[in-house]
């Protein structure tokens, strides 16, 4: 795990400092970064993201981040936001985004009994097989913080209940992501993480 | 299935957590780092920090033990006291915490919220609100609640104020009940009750919890989606893997 290179990308994202001591509590010291060759050379990168999709895509297009995020081949996760970045496009601010995954992100009707944003604890629903879910036993609860959210797909690996099915874990080719926050889920999360690493 | 939280609260001042009844005499009950990760081995589901002289005194919260915090524990994490403005509330979400939580200078300048909210998104901020019944029968907004030197009773009426911090972008909001807080005789389920009515966003019970009996009433009864307590937590009165056990036994549901 010590040769892994993982770079953060930095697009303003307020949890890019929980996520880096996350992975430092899995002896990995990742770098922080906005310049796109460092990036381009990690073996791992991690799209971190708190806030809204359109200040998320307006910082990556002020970095110049939009063509080489979706032209990396090494393994990428987006968390939160940053999974929801990966998506064609979010209706949060009408924003495009990087298209990376198929599929669009939409905001959670509220309904009676339905709290948005959808916070808290919630158990992860397992819909194929994949190497993030090696060596941890289901049910496996993940911190969720969100009012937007995927609906569940061909890309979807694990979903969430919240009223309806949501994508909690989705993977297309080297690209991966989690809507909960892995950096905030305690072992569970810390696991997921190092099985991410571990690809 | 989104399940009910427990959330221990840290009164934090001068970077120690101290805990006093009904606002007054605090006294140092541990170290900051220390509790915290204690609550999260034992299976805490979020952690308040709220530092209660930071409103009083104009002060900001201090961000070394937030760093501090952020690198020791794995789960998330809420810092409350003296954010008045957007680039304090960034310097502490970037320190670490995954929310921050206003209370007096929202009230006091009530936009605070839409700024925080447009700055961060919605999921990060939280409206905490200290609420005592008056004698009319209506239940009204307190405001510099850390030190009961500066105590004031607002003509806000709490209802009014839950759906005006909602408006505005509170993501969550803290209901603190004065009237039961620190003398473990309950939640205000009455008051809870009128509030979740009118409360779209999650909503946390703080104040009065004494027994696991009580955080099983906030939610079934009041359908609160998280219970906050402190003195209980800290002395031990109450372990939270039996209050989860006691829980879940009684169809609520939980984080193993």
């Amino acid at each position: 795990m010590s040769a892994r290179d993982v770079v953060l990308v930095d697009a303003g994202g307020t949890n890019i400092g929980s996520l880096r001591y996350a992975l430092q509590r899995l002896g990995i010291d990742a770098q922080v970064s906005d310049d796109g060759e460092r990036i381009r050379r990690a073996t791992h990168v991690i799209l971190p993201g708190v806030g809204a999709a359109g200040p998320g895509m307006a910082r990556l297009r002020q970095a110049g981040l939009v063509d080489l995020m979706r032209s990396l081949e090494q393994p990428v996760l987006g968390v939160c936001l940053g999974m929801q970045l990966l998506f064609e496009h979010s209706q949060e601010g009408d924003t495009p985004c990087l298209g990376v995954i198929p599929g669009c992100v939409v905001r959670i009707p509220a309904a009676a009994g339905r709290r948005v944003p959808h916070m808290g604890w919630n158990a992860l629903q397992r819909l194929r097989e994949d190497a993030l879910f090696d060596g941890l036993a289901a049910p496996d609860f993940v911190y969720f913080v969100h009012g937007y959210a995927a609906p569940v797909g061909a890309s979807t690996v694990a979903s969430v209940e919240h009223g309806a099915c949501w994508s909690a874990i989705v993977r297309q080719h080297n690209f991966c992501g989690m809507q909960f926050h892995p950096e905030r889920s305690s072992a569970t999360g810390a696991a997921l993480l190092r099985n991410f690493l571990a690809s | 299935m989104l399940t009910r939280r427990i959330i221990p609260c840290l009164d934090v001042r001068d970077g120690k957590v101290v805990k006093g009844v009904r606002f007054r005499d605090a006294h140092v009950v541990g170290d900051i780092v220390e509790l915290a990760l204690r609550y999260c081995e034992e299976g805490a589901d979020e952690l308040v920090f709220y530092d209660i002289t930071a409103s009083p005194e104009g002060r900001s919260v201090d961000r070394q033990w937030i760093e501090r915090v952020a690198r020791a524990i794995d789960i998330p994490f809420c810092v409350a006291g003296g954010i008045r403005d957007v680039e304090t509330a960034r310097s502490i979400l970037h320190a670490g915490a995954d929310k921050i939580s206003v209370n007096s200078p929202a009230l006091q300048r009530p936009p605070l919220i839409d700024e925080l909210a447009a700055a961060f998104g919605v999921q990060c901020v939280v409206v905490g609100i200290d609420s005592r019944l008056d004698a009319d029968g209506e239940w009204r907004v307190r405001q510099y609640s850390g030190d009961p030197q500066k105590m004031q009773a607002l003509p806000r009426r709490t209802l009014d104020w839950v759906v005006e911090a909602q408006a505005r972008g509170a993501g969550e909001i803290v209901l603190n009940c004065m009237d039961t807080d620190g003398v473990r005789t309950g939640y205000d389920l009455v008051q809870l009750q009128a509030v979740r009515a009118i409360c779209a966003v999650p909503l946390v019970a703080s104040g009065g919890a004494g027994t696991f009996a009580h955080f099983h009433a906030a939610f079934v009864e009041a359908d609160v989606d998280a219970a906050l307590a402190a003195s209980v937590f800290h002395t031990g009165a109450i372990r939270i893997p039996e209050l989860k056990s006691f829980l879940a036994a009684n169809d609520v549901e939980i984080r193993p």
